[in-house]
């Protein structure tokens, strides 16, 4: 506390210096946005083409045809008329917490059986990380070498309790399993990580305060630990939920969307109307929705987020 | 003697959970190295117990161009990390210490980028690129990465600035240290530790992308993320040369996370969780 207090004091004495910086001449003043122009010139060059996309949904573009033409809403139209549309958006969300609410109870679980510090969690700590750094394509790569039905590991293990053929990602009913099999395998670690950085930064007195008071675990975590925790669950909640809903690569290197449409999300519609249809416009009207989900959730979530962190901060004084 | 019993109980109960979360994260990895190390014909009737070859290592990196997909991905990854550390860390200094309109704005623009639909940005783009021919090239795909790379270590590298106590910076101008002295001799050795380990995330990242090399390059580039994928749509039997494919595009990025570990919790959460 008195640590945090003096960084203060520090800040306090820096404004001078910082204002110093910023009060004298226009040249300084358009400093930072010059220092800035870069980075900004060069990404802004690659966001140009989302501002093109939205005017490309009211036209016929098409990759196969050299000209083109305005229809209109009729892309929007047909695609809230569409039953698939409506199909993919359900994907999207169901993906999403298949994969996102496992991820954050396992994060959460294995991160306070992590807490206590030996040996074991030390190595532990360092070696469950190491599925998150594997590319998801690459993931997919490795759980399709296990869950192959003629060589595959997981056969022979299943087989030891009389479950055959189990179909993995070849069944609709157990395709959106395995891709959130696999997800889960990839970033629940990113949960773990996040939690267990969340659990080492808790302050030590409140804590031996309930167990001076004889409050039970479960009192404890309920009251203290997970009201603490609430910033770091609320950051990984938000990087999670953000990447599930538009997940990509696992999906399409596990099954292109299969079997069927089981798998199609927005995303692999957006692609497969795009890229195998050539109905340009119509692919960017997918996209589109799911950007705009995307930044509602995100920004509920950063709002919320930045309200516990507030909260925490004032407990914590 | 009953609450000891119940609190043995639960040391044990904790720690199987633990292995069993263990064997679940790490098997798979294991099961994929062992298997680069069998020949066809021993895929099929064993498990542990095998005569260990080389050939998969030998088919895939000296038959097929996967070696140059990695090659290629090295070029792409390294160069995209190289231009955002160039232009973005000074944008972070920049982030950091000025204070300016529109400032936190900005910040928060740079940060969107990692949560829009990478298919959204690549539709459009797919179309401008080839138009002004950076379809298929080094060039196009490193600058597209910047989406990946950039908002990460603009974000992180910020933070880093933040914990430099201002009055060094003071101390240096008192000296007669120009703005840009101070940023090149005083504050970059001391935040290079954090600077490089973000620059190893990025290149983690950018070696991971999949969909932008994907769709925005074919046959002149080539990383191993898409490599890899012949491995999965062709009905081979070759599972061996499909595990070497997937324990070189993997292990790297494994011995990077072991380099940066200390600094990995600030990277992943983008500089919000100080770790």
């Amino acid at each position: 506390m008195d640590k945090k207090q003096s960084v203060q004091g520090k800040r306090k004495g820096g404004d001078d210096y910082l204002t110093s910086l910023t009060q004298v001449h226009w040249s300084v003043k358009a400093r930072p946005y010059f220092i800035m122009a870069p980075a900004l010139l060069i990404t802004i060059g690659i966001l140009y083409p989302f501002g093109t996309a939205i005017f490309y949904t009211f036209t016929n573009y098409s990759f196969k045809m050299p000209t083109w033409k305005f229809i209109g809403f009729d892309n929007w139209v047909n695609m809230f008329t569409d039953i698939d549309f409506w199909y993919s958006l359900g994907v999207s969300l169901s993906y999403a917490a298949a994969t996102t609410i496992p991820q954050m109870l396992i994060g959460l679980g294995i991160a306070l059986l992590l807490s206590r510090e030996n040996w074991f969690t030390r190595i532990l700590k360092v070696v469950l990380v190491f599925p998150l750094m594997i590319a998801p394509v690459i993931a997919t790569l490795i759980w399709q070498l296990m869950t192959n039905t003629s060589v595959g590991i997981l056969e022979k293990f299943l087989n030891l309790f009389g479950v055959y053929g189990f179909p993995w990602a070849a069944s609709s009913k157990t395709a959106l399993f395995t891709a959130a099999l696999i997800d889960t395998w990839v970033y629940a670690p990113f949960v773990i990580v996040l939690v267990s950085a969340g659990i080492q930064s808790l302050p030590k007195s409140p804590f031996e305060a309930a167990k001076v008071d004889g409050g039970s675990a479960w009192f404890t975590f309920k009251t203290l630990t997970l009201p603490m925790l609430k910033p770091f669950l609320y950051i990984a909640l938000i990087f999670r939920l953000m990447a599930a809903l538009q997940e990509f690569a696992i999906i399409f290197a596990l099954t292109k969307g299969g079997p069927g449409n089981t798998l199609m999300n927005l995303s692999i519609r957006g692609y497969t109307t795009g890229f195998q249809f050539m109905k340009f416009g119509q692919s960017l009207t997918y996209v589109l929705v799911l950007w705009l989900i995307i930044y509602v959730i995100s920004q509920k979530l950063v709002g919320k987020y930045l309200l516990t962190q507030k909260q925490a901060a004032g407990t914590d004084s | 003697m009953n609450a000891h019993r119940l609190h043995v109980a639960g040391k044990v109960g904790r720690n199987l959970l633990l292995v069993l979360w263990t064997l679940f994260a790490l098997f798979p990895i294991f099961w994929m190295v062992l298997i680069t190390f069998k020949s066809d014909s021993q895929m099929f009737n064993t498990t542990f117990w095998f005569n260990p070859t080389f050939e998969n290592y030998e088919a895939v990196l000296f038959k097929t161009d996967y070696f140059k997909a990695f090659l290629d991905n090295i070029i792409v990854s390294a160069g995209a990390v190289l231009v955002s550390v160039v232009v973005g860390v000074p944008a972070a200094y920049a982030l950091a210490r000025f204070d300016f309109k529109k400032k936190e704005d900005l910040a928060f623009t740079i940060l969107s980028f990692k949560f829009a639909p990478e298919i959204l940005v690549i539709l459009p783009l797919f179309m401008i690129y080839q138009k002004i021919g950076v379809y298929d090239s080094y060039f196009g795909l490193i600058w597209v990465y910047q989406l990946i790379t950039m908002p990460l270590l603009i974000w992180v590298v910020r933070g880093y600035f933040e914990d430099v106590s201002v009055e060094i910076e003071q101390a240096a101008k008192l000296d007669g240290y120009r703005w840009w002295e101070i940023f090149l001799k005083i504050l970059l050795p001391l935040i290079k530790p954090g600077l490089v380990s973000s620059a190893l995330l990025a290149f983690i990242f950018a070696w991971n992308s999949f969909t932008f090399p994907l769709l925005l390059t074919s046959f002149n580039v080539e990383t191993v993320t898409v490599a890899s994928l012949k491995y999965i749509a062709s009905d081979t039997v070759h599972y061996g040369q499909m595990a070497v494919a997937a324990t070189v595009a993997a292990l790297p990025e494994v011995i990077l996370a072991l380099i940066i570990q200390k600094h990995l919790v600030r990277g992943l959460s983008f500089g919000a969780v100080k770790g």
